[in-house]
């Protein structure tokens, strides 16, 4: 894993594309989430939750094996040296 | 159907120093309608959800400065 | 608890540097109608309302929390390099000398927040009309912030945020009708 300030263009331009996926992903849980909060009784929203979920957990995976943890207290793991306080942070890039 | 923007004209007094807005506009998004949400309705793909604001294109509801159109001006 | 994700729930661009922009975005960092008092809102209600809605209101607080990131990124990105004259000249003169470029929930005629601007009145209906009237009034002022720019990446992320508090109103309504449906089944015990 490769610090940020020295990420090649092609780095880049996967951070960009793995981060936009996931974004589109995780959004469509959200959505789903909420509606689920007021409807928990709709099967097919149910089923289409948890297949999102998988795709999540399957991008996510791909997605920190190149750019490090999305997430800190243990729920993801950690590279050595400790990579979760490497930038960039959401608002940097 | 419903339309999401709604029109009124305001009042135009005799005395009022800026030249005066003939026609004021007012947002009247997919919520105030719909009631309790359906089950089954149709989806945006991901991308396009994202991009949307929302999963259901019966929720978004597009806005624009109405200024740049003209509905609030002259 | 909460987990931190180090993603945005929305990629937020800004193309061009226009601190003055950043100075009414505030207004959704730490306004009445902004995004904190929305997240500060729905998670200091949830403790107390029946538990058919807890949920919701716990998880579009969560959301709203992203929100804040979202706008705190903007004013960030709007004026990280811009220089003392021309944080003078965008107005933000005055919080230069407080605070130089470091966020603070103010809103965009520099009140500092307050708790007063939410309520929490106990009562689940009153609350959740104060929701779902929370999210026109934040909708209106993305509105009024879109009509004030013409960059269009900003508006592209302002319009998503406005488009989320159109669902969020839609969910609070169908809370406040799960409380109002007569119950049917009646537990005896």
């Amino acid at each position: 894993m490769t610090h940020a300030s020295s990420w090649t263009d092609e780095q880049k331009h996967k951070y960009y594309e793995l981060m936009q996926e996931i974004q589109e992903t995780d959004f469509v849980l959200v959505e789903l989430n909420l509606y689920l909060d007021t409807h928990p009784d709709d099967q097919s929203a149910i089923a289409q939750y948890n297949q999102f979920v998988q795709k999540s957990m399957t991008l996510k995976h791909h997605f920190q094996s190149m750019f490090g943890p999305l997430y800190h207290f243990g729920n993801s793991y950690s590279p050595s040296p400790f990579a979760w306080k490497e930038a960039p942070w959401p608002w940097q890039v | 159907m419903y339309t999401t923007r709604k029109s009124y004209t305001p009042f135009v007094g005799p005395f009022d120093p800026c030249p005066p807005v003939r026609v004021k506009t007012y947002e009247t998004p997919p919520q105030l309608y719909m009631g309790f949400q359906p089950c089954g309705l149709p989806q945006f793909q991901p991308k396009e959800a994202l991009r949307h604001g929302t999963l259901w294109p019966a929720l978004f509801a597009p806005y624009t400065n109405p200024y740049e159109q003209g509905g609030n001006r002259e | 608890m909460w987990i931190y994700e180090k993603k945005l729930q929305y990629p937020v661009r800004v193309s061009k540097c226009d601190p003055m922009m950043a100075r009414y975005l505030i207004e959704q960092y730490g306004g009445a109608d902004g995004e904190l008092a929305a997240a500060l809102r729905y998670l200091n209600q949830r403790y107390t309302l029946p538990e058919k809605v807890i949920a919701i209101v716990n998880d579009i607080g969560t959301e709203e929390l992203a929100h804040l990131e979202m706008i705190a990124t903007m004013i960030y990105k709007l004026t990280k390099d811009a220089t003392p004259d021309q944080l003078i000249e965008a107005g933000l003169g005055a919080h230069y000398a407080n605070h130089d470029k470091a966020l603070f929930f103010h809103n965009a005629a520099g009140a500092p927040f307050t708790a007063t601007y939410f309520q929490a009145k106990g009562d689940p209906i009153a609350d959740l009309y104060e929701d779902v009237a929370a999210e026109e009034k934040a909708r209106a002022t993305y509105q009024w912030l879109i009509n004030m720019t013409d960059d269009v990446d900003l508006i592209d992320s302002l319009t998503f945020l406005r488009e989320r508090e159109i669902v969020h109103s839609q969910r609070f309504r169908e809370a406040a009708e799960m409380l109002k449906a007569d119950q049917q089944t009646k537990k005896i015990f």
